[in-house]
C-alpha cells in the first residue's frame, strides 16, 4: 500500500485534519489548496455526504462532507471549518473537488517505513479507503486514499440511487 | 508512418481542400461549362498534388495527377466535362480521404486504378479530337468585365410578342447589372398607344460571361432594335489631380474656400442638361455607370481583402478564450455590483466602462466561434446525390441561408442528426419518380435545407415534398406495439411525438437506409441536449416539413433567475412564458390535482421545491413560471423570481453526471453559484 503515498524518495508529505475525534491524513500531493468554509449550494437529487457545489475562482467544484460520507454524524460549521481542494483521478480524468473538514491542522513528514497497513478490523471505515496508518504524538494518523474516496462508484453510484428514490 | 508536425498542416489542408472540391464538383453537375468551377476544381487538385508530393503522401500525388491532366484538358476547352467522369472525381475525393488517414494506403489498389485509368483514357481520346472540338468564342476565363449597352427598341416591337422586359431580367441574370430607363419620348398620355414601346434603356452589366452572350440575348430583336455593347474601362487608379486639389497642395487655397467655390459652381451634368447639349437621362444613366464601376471595384477589393485577413487558430485557443472572457463576464458583474453599494461617482464611472468593453468582447469573442451553417449543408448534397441513386429516386436538395452562422459546437452536434433527418426524407418521404408521375408530381422529388435566425435561436426547417405522414398508419404501429391504448383517439401533434418513440418504424421492411426504428428518438434527444426543439408538420400526399429550434451558442444562456428556499436557480428564459403570482392558500385544492386556471386555461403545475426535496417553509405568496413546449405551457413554482440574467454555463462536472434535472451552474455576481434547471428534461419526465 505504500506505494500509494508519494512524495519524496522515502518521505511522505501528509496534510492532517480532524473528522470528529480522529486525525486523518492526505498526501500533499494531491491537495490544491485549503478554504474557509463558504457557502455551498446544495444541488437537489444528490445523497447528504454530497454538500453542493462552491465557486473556485469561476469553476463550479463539488464538495463532499468526508464525515457524513464515513458515517461519523453530521458536520458542524465552525470558524475551522475548512474546504480542502484535492485534485483526483476520476476514470481517468483528473477531476478537483473538495473535502469538508472539521479542522485542518498541519503537515507532517513520515518515513515510509513508519506508514503500516491499514488493520483488516478496529475502524469505522471501509479498508479500501485507508492508503495506511502512521504514528504520531500518541494516536494514529488514518491516511486516506483519495483516488479511492472520490472514485467514481463511490460518488456516482450514490448519487444515481439517490436520484431514483427522490424521483419515484 | 507517423505525421510530423508539416504533414498534419498538409492533412488539415487537404481535407479542407476536398471539402471544397467535392462542392465545386456537385456545381459543376448542375453548369458543366462554368470556367469559374472547373478552374476551382483544378486549383484543389493542383494543391493536393503539389503539396501531397512535398509532405510525402506520394500515393495521393499519384493518383491525383492523372485526374488533374485530366481537368487541365476541360480547363483548355480540349474536353468537356462528362457525367462519369464526375462520378469518378467524387470517388477519387473519398480515396483521398482514405489515403489521408491511412498514409500506408497505396496508390494501386483497384479502385484507385480504376479511376487512374479512366482519366488516363479520357485525357487519351480527347486528346485526337483536339481541333475538332474546339470551341471558337468563348472567353471562359472567368474575369468579370463591364459592358455599356444601349438598347433602344422600336416604336412597335411589342407587336411581334417581344417583352423588353425579360430580355433586361435576362441580362441581369448574368451579372451585376444596372439599368436606367430613358423616359423622355413617352408622349402624353392621350397620344399613348397601348401596343407602343416609348422607352429605351441603358445597362452597366458586369459579368463574367463573352461580349458574344451578351449579343446572344437580343438575338431576335437585333432588327427592331438599335443596340450597342462597348466594354467600359474600369479602374482609374492614377487619375490626375483635380485643380482645387493642387491648388489646396500648393498653400494658395485654403478647404473652405475650396468648398464655398465648389458649392456655387453647378454640376457638370446640370450644366450640360441647362445648355441643352445632352438630355436628362442620359447624364442619369453617366451617373449611374460611374456609381456600378464603383460598387464592383469596392467589391473586388473587399474580397481580396477578406482572403488576406484570414488566419487558422486551433480551436482550442477560441476554447479557452470563451472560458476567459466567461469568467470576466462574472468578475464584471461583482465590480459593478460593488461599486453601485459603495456609491461611488467615480467608481461607478469606471464599472460602466467596463461593463461596456466586457459585454463587447464577449459578444466579438462569440462571434469568432460562429460559423456559416452553408458548410454542413454542401456534406448532404453528396449524401442526398448518392443515396438517391441508390434508391433510384430522382431528388434534388436546395438550401437556403447557407450564411446563417451558429456556433461551433452546435454545428458539430448538429450533423448527425440532420443526416438521419435527411436519410429519413429521402427513403420514406420522397416516392419513387413512378409513383410520383402517379399522384400529379413531377418525376424528381425535392429536398430544401433552410436556415435563419430567428431572435436568440437558429431555425432550421428541412422540407420535402414527397408522400408525407401517413397519421393512420402512425397510429396503428403504435397501438401494435402497445405505445397507445386500442381506442385512443390522438391529435396530430400527439401523433407525430409517436414517431419520436425510441423503437418506433413505420417502414414496412428494414432497408439499409433506415427502418430500424432507432433514428427519430436518437434525434429528439440529440436536438434536445442541444437546448433545442424540433417539430414535425405534414401533409398527406404534399410533403413534410420538420422544423428545428436551435440555440446560438451553447457557452451562454439568456436566463430566468428565480430563488427557492434561499438558493437561486436558472431557467432558460427562451421557453418562459409568463410569470404569475400564486397564492398558496387560494390554490390549495383538495384532489391534490395541481392545474390552476390562467386566463381561462387549465395550466398544470409542478412545484419544484417539492420536487428538489428542499426544505424549509414554503412563503405564502408564491410565483409560478410558465413555460411552453411545442405549444403546451406548463407552470413551475417557485419562492420569486429575481429577474432576467445573463449567464456563462459552467459544468458540474463528473462527479454530478447522473444528476439529469439540473443541466449545468452559473456563477452569479456575487461569487455564490446558482444551478441551471433543465426544464425540458423534467417536462418530458412528468409529461
Amino acid at each position: 500500500m505504500e506505494e500509494k503515498v508519494t512524495g519524496g524518495t522515502d518521505i511522505s508529505q501528509v496534510l492532517t485534519f480532524k473528522l470528529a475525534d480522529e486525525v486523518y491524513g492526505v498526501d500533499i500531493m494531491s491537495v490544491r489548496e485549503v478554504l474557509d468554509f463558504s457557502s455551498v449550494t446544495k444541488v437537489p437529487h444528490t445523497p447528504d455526504f454530497m454538500v453542493g457545489v462552491i465557486n473556485l475562482r469561476g469553476n463550479v467544484v463539488p464538495v463532499v462532507d468526508l464525515k457524513k460520507k464515513f458515517r461519523l454524524g453530521d458536520t458542524e460549521r465552525t470558524v475551522n471549518t475548512c474546504i480542502i481542494i484535492v485534485e483526483v483521478v476520476i476514470d481517468n480524468e483528473s477531476t478537483v473537488l473538495g473535502a469538508l473538514a472539521d479542522s485542518v491542522q498541519e503537515v507532517v513528514e513520515f518515513e515510509h517505513e513508519t506508514i503500516e497497513d491499514a488493520p483488516r478490523i478496529g475502524t469505522h471505515l471501509n479498508t479500501d479507503f485507508i492508503a495506511g496508518m502512521a504514528k504520531k504524538d500518541n494516536g494514529f494518523v488514518i491516511i486516506l486514499d483519495v483516488n479511492a474516496v472520490f472514485s467514481m462508484t463511490e460518488i456516482g453510484a450514490c448519487t444515481g440511487a439517490a436520484a431514483e428514490t427522490a424521483a419515484g | 508512418m507517423t505525421l510530423d508536425s508539416n504533414q498534419q498542416v498538409f492533412v488539415n489542408e487537404a481535407t479542407e481542400l476536398l471539402q471544397e472540391l467535392e462542392e465545386s464538383l456537385l456545381e459543376l453537375e448542375n453548369t458543366p461549362d462554368s470556367a469559374e468551377l472547373i478552374a476551382r476544381v483544378f486549383r484543389a487538385m493542383h494543391t493536393i498534388k503539389g503539396s501531397g508530393a512535398m509532405f510525402g503522401f506520394d500515393n495521393i500525388a499519384a493518383l491525383v495527377h492523372s485526374i488533374e491532366t485530366a481537368y487541365d484538358m476541360v480547363r483548355s476547352n480540349v474536353i468537356c466535362v462528362t457525367k462519369p467522369m464526375l462520378d469518378y472525381s467524387l470517388k477519387a475525393c473519398d480515396i483521398i480521404r482514405e489515403m489521408l488517414s491511412d498514409p500506408e494506403m497505396r496508390a494501386d489498389s483497384p479502385v484507385a486504378v480504376e479511376i487512374s485509368e479512366f482519366f488516363t483514357r479520357a485525357a487519351n481520346i480527347q486528346k485526337q479530337q483536339v481541333q475538332t472540338e474546339k470551341q471558337p468564342y468563348k472567353t471562359a476565363d472567368g474575369v468579370l468585365r463591364t459592358y455599356r449597352i444601349t438598347f433602344r427598341p422600336s416604336h412597335n416591337i411589342m407587336m411581334n410578342g417581344t417583352n423588353p422586359s425579360l430580355l433586361l431580367k435576362e441580362l441581369a441574370e448574368m451579372g451585376s447589372a444596372t439599368v436606367v430607363a430613358h423616359t423622355a419620348d413617352v408622349p402624353e398620355l392621350n397620344e399613348i398607344q397601348p401596343e407602343g414601346c416609348y422607352l429605351s434603356w441603358d445597362i452597366i452589366l458586369t459579368t463574367d460571361k463573352p461580349e458574344n452572350d451578351i449579343r446572344d440575348v437580343f438575338i431576335f430583336v437585333e432588327d427592331d432594335a438599335e443596340i450597342t455593347i462597348q466594354p467600359v474601362a474600369e479602374t482609374f487608379d492614377d487619375r490626375e489631380k483635380k485643380l482645387g486639389e493642387i491648388l489646396l497642395e500648393r498653400g494658395c487655397l485654403t478647404q473652405e474656400q475650396l468648398g464655398e467655390v465648389l458649392n456655387e459652381k453647378k454640376r457638370l451634368g446640370e450644366l450640360m442638361v441647362e445648355k441643352g447639349i445632352v438630355s436628362e437621362g442620359a447624364v442619369e444613366a453617366a451617373l449611374m455607370e460611374q456609381v456600378h464601376v464603383k460598387n464592383v471595384n469596392e467589391k473586388k477589393t473587399l474580397s481580396a481583402e477578406v482572403t488576406a485577413s484570414s488566419i487558422r487558430v486551433p480551436s482550442e485557443r477560441l476554447d479557452s478564450l470563451v472560458d476567459l472572457v466567461g469568467e470576466l463576464v462574472t468578475v464584471q458583474a461583482r465590480l459593478s455590483q460593488v461599486a453601485s453599494r459603495k456609491n461611488d461617482q467615480d467608481m461607478l464611472k469606471v464599472a460602466e466602462e467596463v461593463e461596456r468593453l466586457v459585454w463587447e468582447l464577449r459578444d466579438n469573442t462569440m462571434s469568432i466561434r460562429m460559423l456559416e451553417i452553408g458548410s454542413t449543408f454542401n456534406r448532404f448534397k453528396r449524401l442526398v446525390r448518392d443515396l438517391s441513386a441508390e434508391l433510384g429516386k430522382e431528388i434534388e436538395l436546395v438550401t437556403f441561408g447557407g450564411e446563417t452562422e451558429i456556433d461551433k459546437t452546435v454545428i458539430e452536434k448538429l450533423g448527425d442528426p440532420l443526416v438521419h433527418l435527411i436519410r429519413n426524407s429521402i427513403d420514406h418521404g420522397i416516392e419513387k419518380p413512378e409513383d410520383r408521375i402517379a399522384a400529379g408530381k413531377p418525376a424528381k422529388g425535392h429536398i430544401s435545407l433552410q436556415a435563419s435566425h430567428s431572435g436568440d435561436s437558429v431555425l432550421i426547417e428541412i422540407t420535402d415534398d414527397g408522400r408525407g405522414i401517413n397519421r393512420k398508419a402512425v397510429l396503428e404501429k403504435a397501438k401494435a406495439k402497445g405505445l397507445v391504448s386500442e381506442n385512443a383517439e390522438l391529435s396530430d401533434r400527439d401523433i407525430y411525438d409517436l414517431i419520436f418513440a425510441s423503437g418506433f418504424s413505420t417502414a414496412a421492411s428494414v432497408s439499409s437506409v433506415s427502418g430500424r426504428g432507432v433514428g427519430m428518438d436518437v434525434v429528439r434527444r440529440n436536438i434536445e441536449a442541444l437546448r433545442g426543439t424540433i417539430e414535425i408538420n405534414s401533409a398527406e400526399g404534399t410533403g413534410t416539413t420538420i422544423v428545428l429550434k436551435l440555440p446560438l451558442t451553447l457557452a451562454i444562456i439568456d436566463g430566468l433567475l428565480v430563488t427557492i428556499g434561499g438558493q437561486f436557480f436558472i431557467l432558460p428564459l427562451s421557453i418562459v412564458n409568463e410569470c404569475i403570482e400564486f397564492n398558496r392558500s387560494e390554490n390549495r385544492s383538495g384532489s391534490g390535482r395541481r392545474i390552476i386556471m390562467v386566463r381561462n386555461e387549465l395550466v398544470p403545475y409542478v412545484p419544484l421545491r417539492g420536487f428538489f426535496d428542499i426544505r424549509g417553509e414554503e412563503p405564502e405568496i408564491q410565483q409560478i413560471v410558465i413555460i411552453s413546449v411545442d405549444g403546451r405551457r406548463v407552470g413551475f413554482v417557485v419562492d420569486s423570481v429575481v429577474g432576467d440574467h445573463q449567464t456563462v454555463i459552467k459544468s458540474l462536472g463528473k462527479a454530478f453526471k447522473d444528476i439529469d434535472c439540473i443541466s449545468g451552474a452559473s456563477v452569479l455576481g456575487d461569487g455564490s453559484v446558482a444551478l441551471i434547471i433543465d426544464i425540458m428534461k423534467i417536462y418530458n419526465d412528468i409529461g
